[in-house]
């Protein structure tokens, strides 16, 4: 009986650990190491930071799930690797540290044959002083939406700034990035445009400043380097498409920006162009950079071997050309298609854990040499697809042993949609539709846009709305494992 | 007094961020939100995004 650990259930942890149980049975065993008690569908975040949702409706509890699904469950973090065993022992393990099911705070070694790292951001607010509390945890000055509990506060933190608005008080929110070294540009995109269709329902937007700050160079970037999609005839870059949504809602930007300070009311940041500026704000969610979540790695003899294991940034390696090189030497084959690691064939890594060759974006530095550029997204799609291969691939070789063939899933021939909407309504609101194919622009086959024009596409109106409500429910459907969960695609 | 023909979507050009851009007018703001019209692109953006789905597998 072979055991396969998964680390992290979240999007793409949550996806291997499933399928990988449905293919192997009760023959092997599946082990999922994660610290929350409950699965998030973190896009619906945005409607539960406007208050359209409920944190209860974005979330549900993991355990009846892996209980039904035969996983065995350990709710608890992920601390160190041992790919190599430790003394007396070659067997590989991780030590886990529980945050649950009445073990809090007790350590536990876990031996593995297979390992997957599924563990997703951790959310570095300390990077930007001020933005964190020092202590690893979001500061008090500014509000985020990256977990359901934080687009709760957000959610309550707006209606403060609506009433102060109702009664006269003119109010000023900010959103966007709060680092030069960001992703995640477009869940803060989808929540500007959606804070601002409230303020009109509740007729308070004439009242309000609605300002963006970001790291993007360009306005529609996401850190894919932007992308140019059909719109009514034309082939137009995202610039065009973005550009026009913000003035179309009288919400203006600020663009290349590294927020280097928070304080009460106050960003400081630094441009492009090496001025240094500051806006004041009644509100603001800025995206916190995302690192690894700071997983150990140690050999045998207890020597730590985090760095051949992780890159700098605490991402796991695996099989993309890590090699520095200059963005015009950047290519599609660059990106990583199996997610084994190079140096422990029985590790890999799934989603936001993997480590990036490079960034999609044309890195940028401001004149005083700050580097301000969007990092990589790897969003849903990529991180369900991603995690789904990586289950196939350990299936097969648990299966048909060492020699098996690895599945691939590279972002380079891989899509991704996304619906940002601005509004919850059926009837009221729109949404921006997009696809991009491939997520990472492949110039050698698509030479021009670096991407498939057929199939990179974004329009906007009510049709997002509903695909978006459609999405909701059918990918919390699908991760609570209920009947035909696995003809729902990632 | 000149008349003044204001329509609503061209008054943000007047700010410098926004005269570049391009901004919806009245017809195309109503494609967004007419229920009849969204149901056909409804359509055609589930099938885009199911093939864009099924290249990605
Ligand atoms: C507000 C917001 C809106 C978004 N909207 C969209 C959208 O509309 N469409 C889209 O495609 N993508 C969207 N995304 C991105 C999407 O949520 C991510 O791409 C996706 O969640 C990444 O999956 P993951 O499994 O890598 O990470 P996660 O889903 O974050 O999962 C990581 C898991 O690992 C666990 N973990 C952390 N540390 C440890 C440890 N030490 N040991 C064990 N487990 C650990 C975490 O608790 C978590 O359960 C959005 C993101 C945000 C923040």
């Amino acid at each position: 009986m072979a055991r396969l650990i998964v680390l992290g259930g979240g999007v793409s942890g949550h996806t291997t650990a499933t399928f990988a149980k449905k293919w192997l049975g009760n023959d092997h065993e599946v082990v999922v190491v994660t610290p929350n008690a409950n699965w998030n569908w973190i896009p619906s975040n945005i409607w539960v930071g406007v208050g359209q949702m409920k944190k209860e409706d974005v979330v549900f509890p993991l355990a009846p799930v892996y209980a039904k699904a035969g996983i065995d469950y350990r709710q608890a973090l992920a601390v160190s690797i041992h790919p190599d065993g430790k003394d007396g022992s070659d067997k590989p393990y991780v030590t886990i540290k529980y945050t649950g099911q009445g073990k809090e705070g007790e350590s536990e070694e876990v031996e593995y044959d297979y390992i997957v790292n599924a563990t997703g951001p951790k959310l570095n607010f300390d990077a930007t002083p001020g933005l964190g509390d020092g202590n690893g945890q979001m500061g008090p000055h500014t509000v985020s939406v990256c977990t359901a509990d934080h687009a709760a506060h957000a959610h309550s933190e707006l209606m403060n700034i609506f009433e102060k608005a109702k009664s006269g008080d003119r109010q000023k929110i900010l959103v966007g990035t709060g680092h030069g070294m960001c992703t995640c540009q477009g869940a803060a995109f989808e929540y500007i445009f959606n804070i601002e269709h409230e303020a009109k329902k509740a007729g308070v937007r004439d009242n309000i400043d609605i300002k963006w700050i970001s790291n993007e160079s360009f306005l529609g970037d996401f850190g894919m380097g932007g992308l140019h999609m059909k719109v009514g005839g034309y082939v137009v870059s995202s610039k065009l498409f973005a550009e026009s949504l913000y003035s179309e809602r009288n919400v203006p930007w600020i663009i290349g920006a590294h927020v280097n300070k928070v304080e009460e009311g106050k960003v400081h940041y630094e441009l492009l162009d090496g001025t240094m500026g500051e806006e004041e704000f009644d509100f603001a969610m800025l995206i916190p950079p995302f690192s690894g979540v700071g997983l150990k790695a140690y050999d045998k003899a207890g020597e730590d071997i985090t760095s051949k294991v992780f890159n700098p940034a605490g991402f796991m390696k695996v099989d993309g050309d890590y090699n520095p090189k200059p963005y015009e030497e950047w290519k599609a084959a660059d990106w990583p298609r199996t997610y084994q690691n190079p140096d422990y064939s029985n590790m890999f890594a799934a989603g936001i854990a993997f480590a990036p060759p490079h960034i999609i974006s044309k890195p940028m530095k401001s004149v005083n040499g700050t580097p301000i550029n969007p990092t990589p997204p790897r969003t849903g799609m990529p991180s369900g697809i991603i995690g789904k291969a990586v289950a196939h691939s350990v299936v097969d070789l648990i299966k048909h042993g060492d020699n098996a063939k690895l599945h691939e899933a590279s972002m380079a021939e891989m899509g991704a949609a996304c619906v940002a909407s601005a509004g919850k309504g059926i009837f009221d609101g729109q949404a921006a539709a997009m696809t991009v194919y491939p997520v990472v622009p492949d110039f050698e086959k698509y030479p021009g846009t670096g991407r498939d024009t057929d199939y990179t596409f974004g329009e906007i109106g009510l049709a997002g709305h509903w695909i978006k409500h459609i999405l909701h429910h059918l990918f919390i459907y699908k991760a609570k494992l209920k009947p035909g969960w696995t003809l729902i695609p990632e | 007094m000149a008349d003044t023909k204001a329509k609503e979507e061209e008054l943000n050009f007047t700010k410098e961020q926004f005269s570049l851009t391009m901004i919806p007018g009245k017809f195309a703001r109503f494609l967004r939100n007419c229920v009849i019209f969204q149901f056909i692109r409804f359509i055609i953006i589930n099938v885009k995004m199911i093939i864009v789905v099924q290249k990605s597998h």
